[in-house]
């Protein structure tokens, strides 16, 4: 599943978040789906990991219940055995993303958000929202913005906007200054996986009309 | 690394530490900053050693020792990241469960035992004080090698103790916001409400700090 031509990775303050466990469910997903896609971010989060490790060991230590020990190894005596290692997706979602869809692409349940525009929204806890959005080559996602962070991730095809080209394994982070127009590139269909932690507002009214409807 | 060493050679510092007394030649900055590694180096060398043992032969003497280093420190995490003393504890013995019937799936090559151990209990906490799942990123397939390679697990270390390091030789203010990012559960933003510092500030000091330790682990 490692692609090797990505060029828009994930920021520091992500990988922090991820590494320290305080993002959003929702981001988490992303997270974990363009590092099972990317060896650089792979690596990152491995030394943001390790900045962990190294502070909770720096700090003071707190005193252990009497019978701690032996109350531990009562919990391993009884815990079933470790489960093994997953195998590598070979599907088009890596595995994190199809514990969510519950399967590969062909199992999401799209739903038409107008402008030939489908999402299926992932079931995450409150905070964030994530969802995947199919846009048909050369279509355009309706002119946004942002009031929180957006991180979109592509999974097939590419899109193109204001800022750059992101193809497969690409991931933009917009933020509220942001306002912009994806495009689909032409060729191939686009799917990508968007999480963000505020609704976003569209510019436009049928659009507000829609996003009324469809609650994003 | 030299100015790293170089801000940390001040002599009561390094007659706190034992590291030399007057009547000895003082070491310089990088043979002190040296052995500081070689030992910290051979530490974690030690805990990947008793990992491997539980792995191979259940050892407990080892897992007692593992036990008795890192237990109290996921303790003080957890409780700093707001758990309360009691799920604490229950939650550091969970995590030292963990870590035996994991143990098999330890690879030295990519992380330390201090590394490890901090990724199960992050993620016992997500489990705890949020109910949340937490998406892992798919794993690498395994290589041709079923036993990681001996010098890629010692150079894994080494790195770390350098990190190590030099994470304690920030800067208080740099050091302070690093901890609070990861103990507190608390978002860059959050950071900056509890500490009424802007959030510029706060985004900024941590950059400055990730700056230095990259500087240090290149
Ligand atoms: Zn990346």
């Amino acid at each position: 599943m490692q692609m090797t031509d990505i060029k828009h990775h994930l920021t520091d303050a992500l990988l922090m978040g991820y590494a320290a466990g305080t993002l959003p469910e929702a981001f988490n997903l992303v997270v974990a789906t363009h590092i099972s896609m990317c060896d650089d971010c792979r690596a990152a989060l491995a030394e943001f990991d390790a900045v962990g490790g190294e502070v909770m060991m720096g700090a003071d230590s707190a005193e252990m219940a009497e019978d701690s020990l032996t109350a531990t190894l009562n919990k391993i005596a009884n815990a079933p055995a470790a489960t093994k290692v997953r195998a590598q997706s070979s599907g088009l979602f890596p595995t994190p993303l199809q514990d969510y869809v519950q399967g590969d692409v062909d199992a999401v349940k799209w739903r038409k958000i107008g402008g030939g525009v489908s999402q299926a929204i992932l079931p995450t806890s409150k905070g964030a929202t994530v969802r995947l959005l199919h846009i048909p080559a050369g279509t355009a996602v309706p002119d946004h913005g942002h009031r929180g962070t957006e991180l979109t991730l592509v999974l097939q095809g590419a899109f193109v906007d204001e800022t750059d080209r992101f193809g497969a394994g690409d991931v933009e982070v917009a933020n509220e200054d942001l306002n912009h127009t994806p495009v689909a590139e032409a060729g191939m269909d686009c799917i990508c996986l968007a999480a963000t932690d505020a609704p976003l507002k569209f510019n436009g009214f049928l659009p507000r009309m829609v996003q009324r409807f469809v609650g994003i | 690394m030299l100015t790293l060493a170089k801000d940390s050679t001040k002599p009561d510092a390094a007659v706190a530490m034992g590291l030399y007394s007057p009547e000895k030649p003082r070491l310089s900055g990088v043979a002190r900053t040296k052995r500081l590694n070689q030992t910290d180096t051979a530490k974690r060398m030690m805990w990947v050693a008793h990992v491997t043992a539980i792995r191979d032969n259940e050892d407990r003497e080892a897992f007692a020792e593992l036990f008795a280093h890192f237990a109290p420190r996921v303790k003080s995490f957890l409780m700093k990241s707001g758990t309360s003393p009691d799920m604490a504890e229950e939650c550091a013995q969970d995590v030292m469960a963990t870590l035996w019937r994991k143990a098999a799936m330890f690879d030295p090559a990519k992380a330390s035992v201090s590394t490890w151990i901090f990724t199960i209990a992050r993620n016992r906490r997500i489990d705890i004080l949020r109910k949340e799942r937490r998406p892992e990123p798919e794993e690498l397939p395994w290589g041709p090698e079923a036993e990681p390679n001996q010098e890629d697990a010692l150079a894994l270390q080494q790195e770390t103790s350098k990190l190590g390091a030099a994470l304690a030789e920030l800067p208080e203010k740099q050091r302070m916001l690093i901890e609070k990012a990861y103990f507190g559960d608390l978002s860059h933003s959050e950071i900056a409400e509890q500490t009424g510092l802007p959030l510029g500030t706060i985004k900024s000091r941590i950059r400055l700090a990730l700056e230095r330790l990259r500087h240090v682990m290149k």
